[in-house]
């Protein structure tokens, strides 16, 4: 589904990615963790087209298309969802308005006509009641006034009424209590299957623990320098990112 | 010997004003009104950039230039049809060239209300009693001129407790081609206890020919009288525009105004002027300005408290694109009797255009010492971040946009208390982006 060759990435002027590469599968759930700086959130940026981040060189294809050549908005078409890690908060457009409007633009650009607004309403509530995302939150302004929990929860309710093949979650953990992970990871569980695929991009075990990958890989210097499963993430969570960094460097310094 | 090719609107308006202040055709006591007002008007003169409150905008292109002081085609016919407002029951009134056309309008059935054309109001006890008692206290040099000159306008009075069942629809149309200055003078008077939506657009008729267009309103509101009242300003570049709304307000009174222009008319410049002069009053100023091409909308308004236990609210917001200018400049006072009052004011900018701009000026001058005022202005342009996440939900950039804009608006265009007004001035916006 997803293929990333190579892929060199900036932003003004500090290189950040160096070369990256990674393969996912439809039905795969891939976690990407590293120490902080490592380049974890630009991968995600850079994936979903923002344009403050600059592509030196790679390519990735999504399906079959060109990825990068591609708009923020068509990647979304395509089917490519990015859970903020800070989600934004826009006073005076409603989240119900705003959710309305992505889902008909990525109809017309399938060629559907806009959802009926009882067949849209009824999603609503079906999707609502799948990450607990309370009614009340959902008619009003975007984000405005959210905890950081419902602004998380507002990402994975997105998620599921927009349907992506691909969802990359940018520490959606970050900043949750238990609870709030929990119905965050319930969320995700419930809208895995065989045709979509996850990038966890995560700095803790913690989250891995309620939503099991099938892949982990360690990004350290803008490059992912260790893959496994899951129990790499069981690893590194017990010797910590230092020894990591220690034994990466010092494979570094024998290659020279 | 010297020929002078082209004269000046204001010699034109020296020469044109004997017959204008002749004694004989209207009550002396008016005329008098009429000569007093056009010696101050003479002794102003068109105001120049050199005074304060005429300091953002150059009016000597406009004035500098001969027009046609009569429509030369009174009672043509003239499509307003443009002005209609989906899904708003109203009543129309149409004013073609500041003249009332009761055959293009519509009769008000409901019992207290009286329409009329100025010219016939001239003995009203109303009239005796409001006209030129409010606006011509300013020293706006057109509203003198107003006083001294105008020829048209329409006068609308309230009985006590009468209700407008449906909006009252002013449409003020431009037509003809002939370049004209044309005056309008309306007098609104809210008896005790009534009640009134009006709307008030500006329209330009296809083809109409350049014009300089000088309105002033006088609104008075008696005791516990309400009113909601938006103004649209939906003209197009060949017609410009002075306007002076002037509004009175008595006890238990509530007064809304809307202040909506969208791109076209190439000159605007409002002021609006809310008078609390009573105890217990209410008066709303909102504005939306959206500016397109090289337009110049200048809207100054007055809040001014002089009685106790008043509330004001004022918000303004301006969207400037191209190489548009928008001008806000709002003053509060709350005099020395003003204890207890409320008074608030905002005005955001959102600079779109790169050759756009912006002069913002908000005012406050306390002389009461046990009151809750507060201004703030806000500078800024499309949020990179918001467009990008609303981008990443697979909305496009132009759909972003206007979604940002609307979210803008939302603080003003969410205080409109009809529905039909709001959704009109909401497919506005969006057409004027």
């Amino acid at each position: 589904m997803l293929s990333i060759r190579n892929l060199q990435a900036s932003i003004e002027d500090k290189q950040i990615l160096r070369g990256l590469n990674l393969e996912v599968g439809a039905g795969e759930v891939h976690a990407i963790m590293g120490p902080n700086g490592s380049g974890k959130s630009t991968l995600g940026n850079v994936l979903a087209g923002r344009e403050s981040y600059n592509v030196t060189g790679g390519s990735v294809t999504f399906d079959g298309k060109d990825l990068l050549s591609l708009s923020p908005e068509d990647r979304a078409r395509e089917g490519l969802f990015l859970a903020f890690q800070y989600p934004v908060e826009i006073p005076g457009v409603s989240n119900i308005n705003f959710l309305k409007t992505a889902v008909n633009e990525i109809r017309a650009y399938k060629g559907f006509s806009p959802m009926e607004a009882k067949d849209f309403l009824n999603m609503v509530k079906e999707k609502q009641g799948l990450v607990e995302f309370d009614a009340k939150l959902a008619n009003r302004s975007l984000n405005e006034g959210f905890s950081g929990g419902e602004k998380k929860r507002n990402e994975i309710f997105q998620l599921a009424m927009l349907q992506p093949k691909l969802s990359i979650l940018d520490e959606t953990d970050s900043g949750l209590d238990i609870d709030a992970l929990r119905i965050v990871a319930n969320g995700v569980n419930q809208l895995r299957s065989k045709e979509n695929a996850f990038i966890l991009i995560t700095h803790y075990q913690r989250l891995l623990e309620y939503i099991v990958p099938d892949f982990v890989h360690v990004l350290y210097k803008g490059r992912i320098v260790r893959s496994g499963t899951k129990e790499l993430a069981l690893e590194l969570e017990e010797k910590g990112y230092d020894w990591l960094k220690e034994t990466v460097d010092a494979e570094a310094e024998k290659a020279i | 010997m010297i020929t002078q090719l082209t004269t000046s609107l204001y010699n034109q308006l020296v020469m044109a004003a004997p017959d204008c202040l002749q004694p004989g055709q209207e009550p002396k006591t008016f005329t008098d009104i009429r000569s007093q007002s056009f010696r101050k008007f003479k002794q102003l003169g068109f105001p120049t950039m050199k005074l304060e409150d005429w300091k953002y905008i150059n009016l000597q292109g406009l004035v500098n230039q001969s027009y046609s002081l009569e429509d030369s085609l009174p009672g043509r016919p003239v499509a307003h049809e443009r002005a209609h407002i989906p899904g708003l029951a109203s009543y129309h009134l149409v004013m073609v060239n500041g003249a009332f056309r009761p055959d293009l309008s519509d009769s008000i059935e409901d019992s207290g209300i009286t329409v009329m054309p100025m010219a016939e109001a001239l003995d009203e006890l109303l009239f005796a009693k409001h006209f030129a008692a409010y606006a011509d206290k300013t020293d706006n040099p057109f509203v003198a001129l107003n006083t001294a000159l105008f020829q048209n306008g329409l006068f609308i009075s309230f009985d006590k407790g009468s209700v407008a069942a449906k909006a009252i629809h002013i449409i003020h149309v431009v037509a003809g081609s002939e370049s004209l200055f044309s005056q309008t003078r309306n007098l609104i008077v809210m008896g005790p206890n009534s009640s009134a939506d009006i709307v008030e657009t500006f329209i330009t008729e296809q083809g109409a020919g350049k014009s300089l267009n000088n309105l002033v309103s006088e609104v008075v509101l008696e005791e516990s009288a309400r009113m909601q009242h938006y103004i649209l300003q939906t003209a197009s570049s060949q017609s410009s525009y002075l306007t002076h709304t002037e509004i009175h307000q008595s006890k238990y009174s509530l007064y809304n105004n809307y202040n909506c222009t969208f791109p076209g008319a190439s000159f605007v410049r409002n002021n609006i002027n809310v008078r609390l002069a009573e105890a217990d009053v209410e008066g709303h100023l909102y504005g939306i300005t959206l500016t397109a091409d090289d337009q110049l909308v200048d809207n100054h308004t007055i809040v001014d408290h002089l009685k106790p236990h008043c509330e004001s609210y004022e918000w303004y917001k301006n969207i400037v694109q191209d190489a548009s200018t928008a001008v806000f400049n709002g003053k509060i006072f709350v005099r020395e009797d003003a204890q207890k009052t409320n008074a608030f004011q905002q005005n955001n900018n959102m600079l779109i255009g790169d050759k756009s701009t912006v002069y913002s000026k908000p005012q406050l001058e306390i002389f009461a010492d046990d009151v809750k005022c507060s201004h703030g202005c806000t500078i800024g342009q499309f949020n990179e971040q918001s467009l990008f996440y609303l981008r990443a939900r697979g909305i496009g950039e132009e759909q972003a946009r206007i979604l940002l804009v609307h979210a803008f608006a939302f603080d003003v265009t969410s205080r409109f208390s009809n529905e039909a007004v709001k959704n009109y001035v909401e497919r506005l916006v969006e057409e004027g982006l």
